[in-house]
């Protein structure tokens, strides 16, 4: 696997999703890296466990994660960051596969493909939920902790 | 609580739902909207506003014997430039650094101004994203000039058919039959190497991934009517893609 140039590609694949989807100028930058750290870390998993499922699940999060620290650095809504770091992640070769199958009337081939494409979908959506409920865990905790600090208690 | 008075209450609704409007069509978040509009709301002091968010409308009632306002939302258009602008004047408005009037102002020329890239610059980046994700899919570097070209193709077809139709499944349909189409031709005339990851890498442009973040983050928060709805169309675009794509194949 050649790194640099993967990560180029996915830099630039998703600085390109980032114009399609119209975002704010000055953040096609972050959300090109946003779409490359996931990217990286969905290939290093994929080639350190050999399963797609996780590494699809472990990049999802990564790129939510990014999403969310970038939204709260530029105060600006998440969508804007993982949206376009999603896009990579998507079974797009499986779903296709799948329907190349269903065409050749190879039924029991297609299965396999949809299903497996199903799962990725799947882990996507998990992947998001968690770095979710982490992320917003982690700022409900530095808020009670800012609170504290200023002298404010909560009952 | 201060008395508001009647001309600023129907200003401090205008601009609720103009916000709300304006955030929906774009494509932001049902929950976010909600968040905004809430948050605005408390800033005018309006303590027991209730708002309820589906794709197809807004209802936001201001307080127990105040009448309930209603905006309809027509067509949706992915311009996350608007959001984040309307998010920008919204936190302002909390923040006290705008007056309502101020803040009317600006949710008017968000809502006259479209802030989407040129076509040809969303074309281009379409092509670009092909190419790209042909390489990531395990193409090889002889087909990059196809993806880069219908890739591009497939994004301009899809855009054109849309503004004549207005029917989105049919133009990503009609989009994904040529997008196949020329990427058989391209293998059948001898110069393309993979048909299969031609296509793969074009259709990208064309996958619903703002739909399917909308929709998981709808439903975790617990909005289960847009959720559900915005995730049958993520469903339905990428069934109208596969069904393009399938016909192309079955010849």
């Amino acid at each position: 696997m050649n790194w640099p140039l993967e990560a180029f590609l996915s830099f630039l694949a998703a600085g390109a999703f980032g114009i399609i989807f119209n975002i704010p100028r000055k953040t096609l930058i972050s959300c090109g890296l946003v779409g490359m750290s996931g990217w990286l870390f969905y290939r290093s998993y994929f080639l350190l466990f050999d399963d797609p499922i996780q590494a699809t699940f472990a990049g999802a999060f990564i790129v939510a994660i990014v999403a969310h620290i970038l939204a709260k650095t530029f105060k600006m809504p998440m969508i804007i960051f993982s949206v376009a770091g999603i896009i990579p992640l998507v079974p797009g070769s499986r779903a296709y596969n799948a329907m190349r199958n269903i065409v050749e009337n190879d039924y029991m081939e297609a299965v396999d493909f949809a299903v497996q494409a199903l799962m990725i979908s799947g882990a996507i959506a998990m992947g998001l939920v968690f770095a979710e409920v982490i992320m917003q865990l982690y700022f409900k905790y530095q808020a009670k902790r800012t609170q504290k600090k200023m002298g404010f208690t909560q009952e | 609580m201060a008395e508001i008075s009647e001309v600023r209450r129907e200003l401090a609704l205008d601009c609720f739902l103009l916000a709300g409007k304006v955030m929906m069509e774009s494509g932001a978040e049902t929950y976010r909207v909600e968040d905004t509009m809430i948050r605005m709301a408390v800033s005018q002091n309006m303590m027991d506003s209730h708002c309820f968010v589906t794709p197809a409308g807004i209802m936001f009632s201001p307080s127990n014997d105040l009448p309930t306002r209603f905006v309809r939302i027509h067509g949706r258009r992915t311009d996350l430039e608007r959001v984040a602008r309307v998010n920008a004047v919204s936190r302002r408005l909390v923040a006290g650094q705008l007056t309502l009037q101020q803040a009317y102002e600006e949710m008017t020329e968000i809502e006259k101004n479209h802030y989407l890239f040129p076509l040809w610059l969303q074309v281009l980046a379409a092509a670009v994203a092909s190419a790209c994700f042909l390489i990531l899919m395990g193409g090889g570097w002889a087909d990059i000039p196809f993806a880069f070209v219908i890739g591009g193709i497939g994004f301009y077809i899809v855009e054109m058919v849309l503004i004549k139709t207005r029917v989105k499944f049919f133009a990503e349909f009609i989009g994904a039959v040529a997008i196949g189409t020329l990427a058989v031709l391209a293998v059948y005339s001898g110069f393309g190497n993979d048909p299969d990851t031609i296509i793969i890498g074009s259709v990208m442009p064309l996958v619903p991934g703002l739909l399917i973040t909308n929709a998981v983050r709808d439903m975790m928060a617990g909005h289960f009517v847009s959720g559900l709805s915005m995730g049958a169309e993520a469903f339905l675009t990428a069934f109208a893609i596969g069904a393009g794509i399938a016909i192309v194949l079955s010849f």
